[in-house]
Parts: structure tokens; sequence; C-alpha cells
């Protein structure tokens, strides 16, 4: 029989030698299972005197201990092998393009027109819409602009056989909502609009966001502090405005706003037309004539009205340089507004 | 409106230079929209005069000029103009000028003979169009002198944009008296002198209509001097306001125009039958214009007529037979007042938009007649000569407008424009705008001069007060708003949260024009009654749209000519329904995908988009707000989808929409070479939508059984379903359909169907002998309902 130290010695060395797990595992069942050698030490103590016995079995127990814990050591190693090789193996091309559909998007006019309802419905303003088929009393008559007004070439208007018109601005929505809601009012009306005339600068549809507010003191100066947050909040920089005395039949006074240039600061560009300016809202003071025919007091109320072109506004924030490009939906064009 | 700011410096005086000047009338109302030299800029062009004129000896087209130019010596100068003569004033472009267009003029010989400089043409110098010959001078200008100088081409022309509101403001005179108001300096009036008449001459005038024509001076002159020309100063002034000279008749009457407002109409004396009667027309009256065109009047037009028949349609456009000739001598001179309302939207109606017409529709002064018919006689007299009859005024004072008094409350200022302006600086501006201003105590009692006719109402002052005080001044102040909430609906499905859903599933949202071409529109909804416009712009653009599809196929085949090769869009915007004379203007929410079913990629199957990809995007879609189970696609046909690949799409029974791919013979004629599948729903019955009420979640565990159905072809999922649910009912939580296959192991005719039911009970654990009853039930069901065998 050999002598326990050898056999240690040996059993240590069997355990260092595993490569595998399997191997280790029959080198534990050769050392310490049933009819394992270091079993077979313990099984021979028996035989051994009382003293003897106990020197022995402690010796025996010691080396069982030393070689079970080298098992247990080397199995742990083996296993973390292991599992280094599996990762290993699994290890793949991240570069590889990922799967899946393609992101698609909203048209940039849609986004816009999102984004201007956004600022102002929390500036409270209500959404309304109407009907984009009008008659001649919403889209004019109401508006004070009688037949044969000369405002009214300023709207190239398209017409059905029966009189009925595309709508040539928003406005008639504005009409409607005095006619059938209470006063006070806050609320924008933003939709397509039509007028006959197609150029450069022209489509025969586009869009429009017009805001009204009537109360009993609504002034020109809060109409001046509405429109300049929504510019600055538009695009997420202070402009300066420049409110210029115009004329239309609904507003008085009315005004036309300039925004300074987003392009250059006001330096004056190409955009510009070197003013340093660009044209972009139209507004002023409700006409009592047009509160008066929604049936609205125009002693006790008040308001103001604004209106611009979301397409044009779509142009300056996003630097679009020909308006015809909205409508011809070409996806090269349409897909570099999915971000955001 | 064109305005010369050296004519406006001789009314009034603002020490401004042009920016400035442009900038005040820009935020005065008068747009400035552009800045424009009276002349482009050119040098070394002296006035000079022509000594003699000699053919070239060696060029049949060319004469060799010897020229005055103001030097000790003449020059010579080699011309090809056919008007170049002795003793002609005219314009040389010396050795080392430069005109417009960077020419240069240089020392040189032509066919042989030496030449110092080059005669110039008008348009040459950018003066006018002229090329038929070299510019003529007049000659009272002294050789040598620059043409720059001599002409006054150092001026600048301004582009007034003016708002129809202030026809007042189309003269130079309007213009002055709007900036002395702006600017506070002094406005230069104008002497005119009256003509004092040399002959009684007389034309009767009748005013037939006074309420549209309550004022009408006339005057007779008689030889005037058919071949007189209009002096270049009054040519200059015509064309810096974009006007033509054509004799000093007609230059006249338009300079006086321009100059005061107010427009006029010379005849031919001789050609005027007895009188003149101001009338409306007379039903299926004709009339040939100035400019050929003859037009068919109507009652409601005011024209100018004699005793045989009209001449002329009142403040638009003269007649043609009665208008000035090469040989005109005896003139009447016509210097009305029409009412605005009698000429508005007449000069539209015939496609003619004069200055006359312009200026009356907006509204000329009633008191400016006399005052022009003078200037007008002085000016034709010192040109043309000539002897003058009489002014006849022809009045009906009744109807002249009248300018009722406005109250101003300075509180009202206050209050409209959130500014407090002082009443002292509310009524010097008033005054400085002509108006006459009254009152004691609080209010303002205003009257506006007889040229404004924009003035009725205190909003109307209030807007004079604001723009002359500017409307820089006002102050930005936030309005005081209550605390009300918006409303938050979740009744209904936003449309944002619906586009967003395509978006992310790879739509693309499209916004096409609501009109489309009636031809495509025809193709899609052969039976659908069409709403067309009157006035399209295009012949493609003629119908309101029935339906978003066609405008998507339009778009899909322009991108598909644009090379893409996957195309998946949507639009969301109005349908136009016209039956019967109604229409029904309805939401819409259309969509379609063209190409591979998913974007070309590694490790996934390569294949085309098919109608069940589609309607997983449209069940996405109406997931949105619909509850499980509500949404049924039954098949239908429509004339544009393929009859087998279509679907009714209805949410709890009520149809709200369809699906299915492109009739062959559209997307041919389409040229597309694949059909797109297509679905379309209207937004509002599609997306009402219920506050979710929160259902009890079983606690217990469900039980999965599979089933392998195999039945006739023509059962329809729907019906399978429909069996199943009632033989398996309330423990049957889901049903999922995992497979469907044909081929070998089923007969040819049959399909098979792999079910996936999922069992479960909300108060106890399902026993598997609960689960086998289950599954007993279904197949005893579907076995007598569709003689379903089940496979093993």
């Amino acid at each position: 029989m050999q002598d326990l130290d050898s056999l240690t010695r040996d059993l240590l060395d069997a355990i260092d030698a595993c490569s595998d797990l399997a191997s280790l595992e029959s080198v534990r069942v050769g050392a310490l299972g049933k009819k394992g050698r270091i079993t077979e030490q313990l099984k021979l103590l028996g035989k051994l005197a009382p003293d003897e016995r106990r020197e022995a079995g402690a010796l025996i127990n010691r080396a069982k201990q030393r070689i079970t814990e080298a098992i247990e050591a080397r199995r742990s190693a083996l296993e973390q092998l292991a599992v280094e090789r599996d990762l290993a193996a699994g290890a793949i091309d991240v570069t590889l393009p990922g799967r899946g559909e393609r992101q698609g998007g909203l048209h940039p006019v849609t986004r816009t027109r999102l984004r201007i309802e956004e600022i102002f419905r929390q500036a409270g303003f209500r959404v309304e819409e109407g009907p984009e088929v009008e008659d001649d009393f919403h889209n004019f008559e109401a508006l004070n602009i009688p037949a044969d007004h000369p405002a009214r070439a300023m709207h190239d208007t398209f017409y059905f056989p029966d009189g009925r018109l595309l709508r040539t601005h928003t406005s008639p929505v504005q009409i409607r909502a005095m006619q059938s809601q209470q006063m006070p009012m806050r609320i924008i009306a933003p939709g397509r609009v039509y007028r006959c005339d197609s150029d450069m600068t022209h489509t025969p549809m586009f869009h429009q966001v017009e805001g009204l507010v009537v109360d009993e003191n609504i002034s020109f100066a809060n109409l001046k502090a509405v429109l300049a947050h929504f510019v600055e909040q538009f695009f997420e920089r202070p402009r300066a405005l420049r409110f210029r005395p115009s004329y239309f039949p609904f507003t008085e006074p009315s005004a036309e706003v300039d925004i300074q240039c987003v392009f250059c600061d006001g330096e004056g560009c190409r955009v510009c037309k070197q003013t340093g300016w660009l044209e972009v809202l139209g507004c002023g003071m409700v006409h009592p004539n047009v509160l008066s025919a929604c049936g609205v007091d125009p002693d006790r109320w008040q308001g103001y009205a604004f209106g611009m072109g979301i397409d044009r506004m779509a142009m300056l924030r996003y630097s679009v340089n020909d308006l015809r490009l909205f409508f011809e939906n070409d996806l090269r064009f349409l897909r570099q507004f999915n971000r955001g | 409106m064109r305005v010369s700011t050296a004519w406006l410096s001789e009314w009034v005086e603002t020490g401004w230079d042009t920016a400035r000047l442009a900038h005040r009338l820009t935020m005065a109302g008068f747009e400035v929209e552009a800045i424009e030299a009276a002349a482009p800029p050119f040098d070394g062009v002296l006035v000079a005069r022509i000594v003699r004129s000699e053919p070239h000896p060696d060029a049949d087209k060319l004469s060799v000029c010897t020229v005055d130019h103001g030097g000790a010596e003449t020059v010579q100068v080699v011309c090809g103009a056919s008007n170049a003569r002795a003793g002609l004033t005219v314009a040389l472009a010396t050795a080392g000028a430069s005109l417009p267009g960077g020419l240069v003029i240089r020392q040189a010989r032509l066919r042989g003979v030496e030449s110092s400089g080059m005669l110039c043409s008008a348009r040459e110098l950018g003066l006018g169009e002229g090329h038929e010959g070299i510019l003529e001078l007049p000659d009272e200008l002294v050789p040598g002198t620059a043409l720059r100088q001599a002409l006054g081409l150092d001026d600048t022309l301004l582009e007034l944009n003016l708002t129809p509101n202030r026809g007042d403001a189309l003269s130079m005179a309007g213009v002055a008296r709007e900036l002395s108001a702006i600017s506070g300096a002094p406005l230069k009036k104008l002497e005119i002198a009256p003509v004092i008449a040399a002959i009684p001459d007389r034309f009767e005038v009748r005013l037939l209509a006074p309420e549209a024509c309550p004022r009408f001076a006339g005057r007779v002159i008689r030889d005037i001097r058919p071949d007189a020309v209009s002096p270049l100063w009054m040519v200059e002034r015509l064309r810096r306001a974009g006007l033509r000279s054509i004799s000093p008749v007609v230059d006249v009457t338009n300079y006086v125009m321009l100059e005061l407002g107010q427009p006029m109409h010379a005849y031919d004396l001789r050609r005027l039958k007895s009188r003149i009667d101001v009338r409306h027309a007379r039903a299926g009256e004709r009339l040939e214009l100035l400019d050929g065109k003859e037009v068919a009047l109507e009652p409601d037009v005011l024209v100018i007529a004699d005793a045989a028949s009209a001449i002329g349609i009142a403040g638009v456009m003269g007649g043609e037979k009665s208008g000035i000739a090469d040989d005109t001598s005896d003139v009447f001179l016509e210097v009305a007042f029409f009412n605005p309302a009698a000429i508005a939207g007449r000069a539209r109606r015939f496609g003619m938009h004069t200055d006359a017409s312009q200026r009356f529709e907006r509204g000329v002064d009633p008191r400016l007649q006399e005052r022009a018919i003078e200037r007008a006689t002085g000016l034709l007299l010192e040109i043309a000569g000539g002897r003058a009859g009489p002014v006849v005024l022809t009045e009906e004072p009744g109807h002249l407008p009248a300018r009722p008094g406005i109250q101003l409350d300075p509180a009202h200022v206050a209050r409209l424009l959130g500014l407090r302006i002082p009443r002292a600086e509310i009524e010097s501006i008033l005054r400085r705008l002509g108006m006459q201003v009254a009152g004691a105590g609080d209010v303002l009692g205003v009257i506006p001069p007889s040229h404004r006719f924009d003035l009725s109402i205190p909003q109307d002052l209030i807007e004079e007060v604001a723009r002359i005080h500017g409307y820089d001044e006002i102050p930005q102040s936030d309005a005081l708003v209550p605390q009300i909430p918006l409303p938050a609906s979740e009744h209904f499905v936003r449309r944002d949260r619906a586009a967003a859903l395509l978006a992310d599933r790879g739509y693309q949202e499209a916004i096409n024009y609501s009109f489309v071409d009636a031809s495509l529109q025809r193709a899609f909804d052969p039976d659908g009654e069409l709403l067309t416009l009157a006035n399209p712009i295009s012949e493609d653009m003629t119908a309101m749209r029935r339906s978003l599809l066609p405008g998507l196929a339009r778009v899909l085949g322009e991108n598909v000519r644009r090379q893409q090769d996957r195309v998946r869009l949507f639009e969301l915007g109005t349908r136009f329904l016209w039956n019967d004379g109604a229409l029904e203007e309805r939401l819409s929410l259309a969509g379609l995908a063209w190409g591979l079913a998913v974007p070309e990629q590694w490790g996934s199957e390569r294949r085309q988009v098919d109608f069940f990809d589609v309607k997983g995007d449209l069940e996405a879609l109406l997931s949105l707000a619909a509850a499980d189970g509500s949404v049924a696609f039954a098949p239908a046909s429509l004339p544009c989808m393929h009859p087998g690949k279509c679907a009714r799409v209805s949410i709890d029974g009520r149809p709200v929409g369809w699906i299915g791919e492109m009739h062959p013979k559209l997307s041919k004629s389409l040229e597309l070479k694949i059909a797109p599948i297509m679905f379309e729903i209207d937004y509002e019955s599609s997306f009402s939508s219920e506050v979710v009420v929160y259902k009890e979640i079983s606690r217990f565990p469900a039980i999965r059984r599979d089933l392998a159905v195999v039945l006739d072809e023509r059962v329809t999922l729907n019906q399978l379903r429909e069996s199943v649910s009632v033989s398996a009912g309330g423990t049957l939580k889901e049903l999922r359909i995992f497979d469907v296959y044909r081929g070998s192991g089923v007969e040819p005719g049959r399909k098979s169907v792999a079910l996936g039911l999922i069992l479960q009970e909300t108060s106890r654990t399902l026993t598997d002998a609960d689960a086998d009853a289950v599954v007993a039930a279904v197949v005893a069901r579907v076995t007598q309902d569709h003689k379903a065998t089940i496979r093993d």
C-alpha cells in the first residue's frame, strides 16, 4: 500500500492535470468515491490500535480535505474556462446592420402645424376646425369683404358652379366659432386653404393657422406680446418683431409682422433680400363689423386676430427654399424630417 | 405705385435720406417694396448736337456725324441710326464712357472711318425700350452737359405697395400729404392758375345715374397742334412712374392723374354726337374699347355715352371710336367723380385693370375735379397750344359722399391699443392727416377729409393715431388669462397619435392637393359623383377628391419613377363626398404599401408586401381605439381593388373603411409592375374610443391546447373562429392562429389551420380534464359545422 503522503501528491497532480470536468469527476470518484483510494485508507483505520488510529485518522482526514479543496478549485477554474470558451464561440459581428422596419415619419408641414398647435395650446388656445368648402358669407361677407371689394382681388378664389367656394383662408372657422360659442374665446384655426395661384412661391393649396382672442379688454399690446412669445418658442430663440401698419378688411387697426431674419439674424442675406426682416404674419384688432356679423356685441367685446402660413413657417424653420417641395411628396425629401 | 423721390421733394422736404424715407413710409403703412435708381449707372455720356451728318463712304447703313459736345473742337462719330440728322440733340457716349451692362466705349475705326464715341438709344442708356433710333433730346439742353445732370437721372424711385383702402395715396399729392403728416414737414401746395375761357364752346353733359356719378367737370379745347410733342421732363416723369409717352393729350391726362390722383379722359370732339350721358348700360349693349377688345355690357355697368351709343366704361376705359387720334385738334375733357361702389369689380369683370379703375374703385377725392381740369388745361395749352372753353360743372350734390363726423374717445384709443396716448397728441395726429377736430369734454368730434374713403368708425381713427404715433411705441403686455384648462379627452384618438403609429411602422406621411384629376378619381370610383371646380387651375386638378387613394397612388408612381424600390405612404385629410347635391366633408386616413415586405436586409426573407402585412398595420392602427374582437374584415369588392383580395373593415358592425390589393388593371394603367396594398378608413368612426375600464386579471394558470383543423378552402377563418368561440365558451381566453398549411398530407381544395387555444378560468385552476372537455366540444362543433377533420 502506498503511503499517504505519496498518494496525496499523486492525487493532487492528477487533479491539476484534469482538462475537463469529466476527467476531474473521475479523479474525484477514484479518490473520494465509495471505493476511492482515500476512502480505502479510512476503511483500514478500524484495523489499527486505538491510539494509532486517532493519529492516522487525523492525517487521513487532513489529506482528504486537501484533495476535496483542490478538486473544488479545479472545478471552478474549469467551469470558468468553459464559460469563456462558450462566450468566445458566441461572438458576433456587431457592425452588421440591425433588422426590422425602417422608421417613417410625419410630413414637415404636419410637424410644423403640430408644434404651432402645441405652443398655442400651452398659452390657453383651443384648436378649432371647419369645412374647406365654404359659402360666400363665411369666407367673405362676415369678414367685412362685400362683393366687389378690392380686397377680393387679393384672394384668387376657386368657385364651384353653385356659388360655393374653397375657403381662401381659415377665417371662416373664426366666424363659425364666434357664431356658435360664448365669449370670451381664445382659439387657433389651422387648416388647408386654397387660392387659384401657382408659381415659384404659390401653390393652389397651402396651410394657414389663424388665431382669435375676444374678451372685454384684449388690446393690441396683448397681440404684440403673444406673437413675440410665439415666435420665440417656434424658433427657440428670441426674435425681434416689427409691426407695420397694413390693411385687412376684417381688422382695424391692422398690421403685418416682420421677424428678424432667422438666417442672418438681421444682418441681411439672400433670403430676407438684404432687409434683415422676414414677413411672416398678418394681424390686427377684430373689426367691429365682423363681431356684429357673428352676433357679438362690439361695444362690449373686442379682440385680436392673426394669421400665418404654416408652410412658410416650415420653410423658415427647416431651411426649405422651395414651397413646391412640400407637395411633390418625394420620399427623399420627406424622409429628411423623420428625426426628432 | 412708383414714386420719384426728386418729384416728391418738390412737394415736401423732409431732409431724410432715401433709406430713412423708405423706412418711415414703410412703418406708417406705405410699404416700400423696392428702391430703384431712376436710371442704371453710366458715366461719360454728354448732351451733344449733330452738326453735320454724311453717308459713310463704305457702308450703306452707317452715317458719319460731326458732333458738337461742348468742347473746343467737334468730334467725329460713326452712327447706324436712321434718325441721326443735323441739328438733332443727342446723347453722346464719349471714348472711355461706361454704359449700363458694363459696355465701355473706346475710340474705334468703323469700316475705315474713325469714331470717337457712340450716339446712344434710350435702351442703351437704360432709359426705356426705344431702340429704333438714337435718343432725341430736347433742343434746350446745352451740349457738353453731363446727361445724368441734364435729365436729373440721379433720382431714386420708391416702389410703394399701397393697401387697397388708401386710394387717396395713389398720387404724388397723396403720398406727399401722408409724408407731411408722418414727418411734420409742411406740404407745399401746388398753385394752379385757372385758365380763362377763350372760346364760349360747351358740350352738354347729363347725369342720368347721379348716385353713381354725381359730379362731372367738362371742357372743350379747340385747335391744339396735333404734331406737338410732350416735353422731356414730362416724358421722364411718366417713364419713372412706369407709363409710356403717347401723345400730349394722353400724356397730360396721365400726368395729372399721377400728380393729383384724378383720372380723366379726353375725347376727340369731332367724334362725339350731340351730348354726353352718364348712365347705366342697356342690356345687350356692346362697346369696343381703346385696346380693341369688344365687350358685352350689363345694366350694372356705368357707361359714358353720347346721343348714339356707349363710348366708354365709366372709370375704367374709354371706347375706341371716340379716342384721340393722330390728327385730333379739338378735344373734350372729362373729369368726373364716380362712386366707388359703381366702379368696384367692373374692371376685374372685364379683365382690365387700369390706372383709372384702380383709383376710382378705391375712391377719388370728390372735390378735386375743378383743380384737376384747370391743371390739365394749363399743361395742354402750354404744350400743344389751343383755346379753352369754360369749365362746365354738372353736379348732383345730394349724391356726393357724405363725411359724417366720428366721435372718438381717447379712453377707447387706450383700451384698444393698450397704450395711453395723450389727447393733445391724438388731436395733433388727426389734424396733420387733414381732419377737422373739435370737441369739448372727453370725446373728440372728428370729420375726415374728403379724400379719405376709409374712415367711418372710431377704430379707423384709432388705427390712424396708432400708425402715425408708431406701432413700435405700443408695448407688449401679456393678457390675463383665466385658469380654465383645455380639454384632454380620452374619447377619441388624437391625429398625431394615429400618424405616429403609422410612421413608426414605416409609413411616410404625404400631403396631396384636395383636387385631383377627374379621370384618375373615376378610375378608382367610377360611380361616385364628382364635385368639380368652376375655375380649376389646371386640367389635372378639376375634381374634389372622394378618396385619398388616387392621390397616394399618383405619389407612389412618382416615387417609383424616382427609383424608390419600397414605398409606404399615408395621408390624413378631407374627402369630399358629393351625393345628390349634398356635400359631406369627412376626415379620412389612407395608406398604401408597395415593394418588399421589410426593407432589404440580411437574415430575413425577401418577399413582396402582401395583404396580411398591411392588414397587420391596419389592425394595430384600429387597436388604438377599438376593443379586442370588435374589428372585423369581411370579403368585399370595390372597383379599384382585386376582387379576391379586398375587405370591408368594420368596428362593432359599423363599416369604417376598406383594405385590399389594387386591381391589376388599375395598377397596370398606373404603370406599376406590382400592385400596392391600400387601405382607407374614416377617421371619426374609427377612432372614437371609450375610457378604459380595468378587468380583473386571473390569478390561476392558463392551459394551452393546440389543434390542427382540416377544412374546405372556402371556409373563412371568421366562420371557423365563430364555431370555436361558441363551442369553447367563456373558458377560451384567446384563440391563436399559428399556421395555415396546404399541400402534402392535406387533400387539394382543403387547408389545415393550426389553432392555439388558451384556456383559463378566473375563479379556479383548470384541470386537464376541463381542457380535454373544451377541446372535445370544439372538435365536435367544427366537425359538424364545417365537415372538418382533425389532423394529428
